[in-house]
């Protein structure tokens, strides 16, 4: 039973962070239509600035997630503008194909640069154990930082001009800029945020688990099943949801043989699509 | 300078180019050179492997060229490696095969590194009837499907991890042991022929699970094992799961006694675990400190240094294979007298050659042939001393520098 219990508590812990990475991916889709196939790079590019201020820079690395976060901001402003801008509110297919083709480069630089070799944060903090289980450190620290970078981003959409102004554009555009909101720079500043919280969920993600330059894409993935969970375009729909997924998770693993655990996450996200095409959290909106 | 003055120099440096070409594809001519085709996974997740395997590819070559080539029939062969990156996708690999043979004109292939790979590779090998010397993979049934010129360096992968349940009996004779193997053919083959060893040997399997090869969370797995009461852990895939899957076991401070993985921690690189490498082992096909007496090339000690200068790290396992996988194939070039295939062929089926990377000898019957007959494998264990980590022989006995570490903290 202490077995049951400690997977799922496991399952939370990692679950959160799944829930940050999806932040990102449901802001951007929320505000602006748009599925950002980028997505999956962005982690990557977290994960890799994170290691290089850990082991080049000597920074300590969850002081690192800073310069990674403002890193994955000004990078999210140059891609909305070079990439999304001309085709927001065109059909879906061309922001797809656009973003798609962003990913396929950064990818490819990555692997120019880093290869696929697996890189790792050799960082290790004292966690606690309950009986033979062990609960480290690092994957506390991150499921904090996550829940703490969730409420934080809910309260700025939520109580500062900059978030009211990004909920007005995500909410009517058309309106919002008959009100004098730029809604170009606005759809660019969130495009970068939602990049800056996929960088620093890579930035943690990193501290957990080896990655390589692909790494990406498995996150992004299961970002889909936490958006779908959590309903579009609502942060703490998407943390709630990445728990819930990582429950989930822990909560079969000990009765089943976990190579299972992606057939049971996707037949999951079409039941929820049929379902709650909402998402579960969908009331909780910020739309 | 005037407009035809330009036209005169351009005249002339066309010229003199061109004349280069005609002595540089002249002096190409005049160079007999045999074509070994293969590809090596440059990126993907098999990379960190493959890496040494190409590694010893390019040495043997090198050393082959500069020592005149190989010499057959009263002429010298020059080696040129034609290779290109398949990514670690079969697809790419049935592609680029296809192209080494039709379009670079191999003469002989290595295989890529792989068991699952290779497999792909053979199929377009023997379609074209071309001789492939493969080195990095050990599943049995590629060489048990009928294929005719295909040549296995490794043990056999059944064998695997029956030297390091062997070792572990010497210290705890009814382990209760946890499986946990990555979901690929190579890891599957080993993990059943572990599966029967375990039980047969008086051991209690406890737990046993596959898991996906990219998978870089064992948490779930680990909560298992430790649920399972398991005191041994065996299994593993390549290096990217390997290396985590013992990182995570370290992390999780899971009560374990022995461990033993696939070819991670035969790789140089899994020293930089620090203390989550200490005490691991691992079954390898070579070790540098091997003290085979070669009837044929270098010896052990040889091959080693010369590797250490050309690369600046020590050789593991799938260096020594893609080195002698050359030595092999350039043994029976050599004794054919001939770079004809059906010849070449022939000698291979009678090979039966002491070398650095130890005793290689195939079987010839139609049921696996080509399978290795000859080789044996041997266990190596991190062991610390002082602040350094040190890979040691641990088993057999015979061989050993080192006694088995147990417990493992």
């Amino acid at each position: 039973m202490l077995g049951v219990f400690a997977s799922m508590l496991d399952g939370v812990l990692v679950g959160a962070v799944y829930g940050l990475a999806a932040i990102g991916l449901t802001l951007i889709w929320g505000v602006m239509d748009v599925i950002n196939l980028t997505h999956g790079a962005m982690i990557t590019m977290g994960m890799f600035g994170l290691y290089l201020a850990f082991t080049e820079l000597g920074l300590n690395p969850y002081v690192a997630l800073l310069p990674v976060a403002g890193l994955g901001f000004a990078a999210g402003v140059v891609i909305y503008w070079l990439s999304v801008h001309r085709v927001v509110g065109r059909p879906p297919l061309m922001s797809l194909l656009s973003t798609f083709s962003v990913n396929l480069m950064v990818i490819g630089i990555g692997t120019i640069l880093w290869s696929t070799s697996p890189y790792n944060i050799d960082v290790s903090l004292p966690g606690f154990s309950l009986g033979e289980y062990t609960f480290t450190g690092n994957h506390l620290l991150a499921a904090a930082a996550a829940v703490l970078i969730a409420i934080a981003l809910s309260l700025f959409l939520a109580r500062t001009r900059s978030g009211k102004a990004i909920r007005a554009v995500a909410s009517n555009r058309r309106a919002a800029e008959l009100m004098g909101i730029p809604s170009s720079q606005v759809l660019a500043r969130a495009f970068g945020l939602g990049i800056a919280i996929a960088a620093v969920a890579g930035g943690l993600i990193a501290t957990l688990f080896p990655f390589t330059v692909l790494s990406g894409s498995d996150y992004q993935l299961k970002s889909f099943v936490v958006t779908v969970l959590g309903g579009l375009g609502n942060p703490t729909g998407a943390l709630a949801g990445g728990i819930l997924l990582g429950l989930i998770e822990g909560g079969v693993t000990p009765f089943i043989a976990v190579s299972w655990i992606p057939v049971i996450e996707f037949a999951l996200f079409v039941l929820i699509l049929i379902a709650f095409p909402n998402g579960l959290f969908a009331r909780r909106t910020h739309r | 300078m005037t407009k035809q003055h330009r036209w005169i120099i351009a005249g002339a440096m066309a010229t003199l180019g061109f004349a280069g070409l005609v002595a540089s594809g002249s002096s190409v001519a005049a160079a007999d050179v045999v074509t070994i085709g293969f590809t090596e996974s440059e990126t993907g997740a098999l990379n960190v492997d493959s890496i040494g395997q190409f590694n010893g590819f390019r040495l043997w070559r090198d050393q082959v060229n500069a020592a005149g080539g190989i010499t057959a029939g009263g002429k010298s062969y020059q080696v040129n490696l034609a290779f290109y990156d398949d990514q670690s996708k079969p697809d790419r690999v049935q592609q680029l095969y296809s192209r080494l043979i039709l379009q670079d004109n191999a003469d002989f292939l290595f295989s890529p590194y792989s068991s699952g790979l290779t497999a792909t590779a053979a199929i377009i090998s023997e379609q074209y009837g071309k001789i492939m010397i493969t080195t990095g993979a050990s599943e049995d049934k590629t060489y048990q499907l009928g294929n005719k010129y295909l040549y296995e360096m490794y043990t056999p992968a059944s064998a695997y991890l029956t030297g390091a349940l062997d070792a572990l009996k010497t210290v705890h004779p009814k382990a209760r042991v946890a499986l946990a193997y990555a979901d690929d053919a190579f890891a599957k083959a080993v993990a059943t022929a572990a599966r029967t060893y375990v039980q047969s040997i008086g051991m209690e399997l406890v737990f046993d699970e596959a898991y996906a090869p990219s998978t870089t969370d064992f948490g779930p797995l680990i909560n298992k094992m430790i649920s399972a009461k398991a005191d041994a852990l065996i299994g593993g895939g390549h290096y990217a799961d390997g290396a985590t899957l013992a990182r995570q076991v370290y992390d999780h401070k899971a009560p374990l006694d022995f461990i033993s993985l696939l070819v991670a921690p035969d790789s140089p690189k899994f020293a930089t675990l620090g203390e989550s490498a200490v005490n691991v082992t691992a079954p390898s096909q070579w070790a540098p400190q091997a003290t085979f007496k070669p009837d044929f090339g270098p010896d052990p000690k040889t091959f080693g240094d010369a590797y250490r200068k050309a690369y600046g790290i020590e050789p593991s396992y799938h260096a020594a294979g893609g080195y002698a996988a050359g030595l092999i194939l350039q043994h029976a070039i050599e004794q054919a007298g001939t770079i004809d295939p059906d010849k070449v062929a022939a000698r291979l089926d009678q090979t039966d050659v002491e070398t650095f990377y130890g005793h290689v000898r195939f079987f010839t019957d139609s049921s696996r042939h080509g399978l290795q007959a000859g080789h044996s494998m041997v266990i190596v264990q991190w062991q610390k001393k002082g602040d350094q980590l040190v890979k040691e022989v641990v088993w057999p006995r015979a061989g050993a520098t080192a006694p088995l570490a147990y417990p493992l903290h």
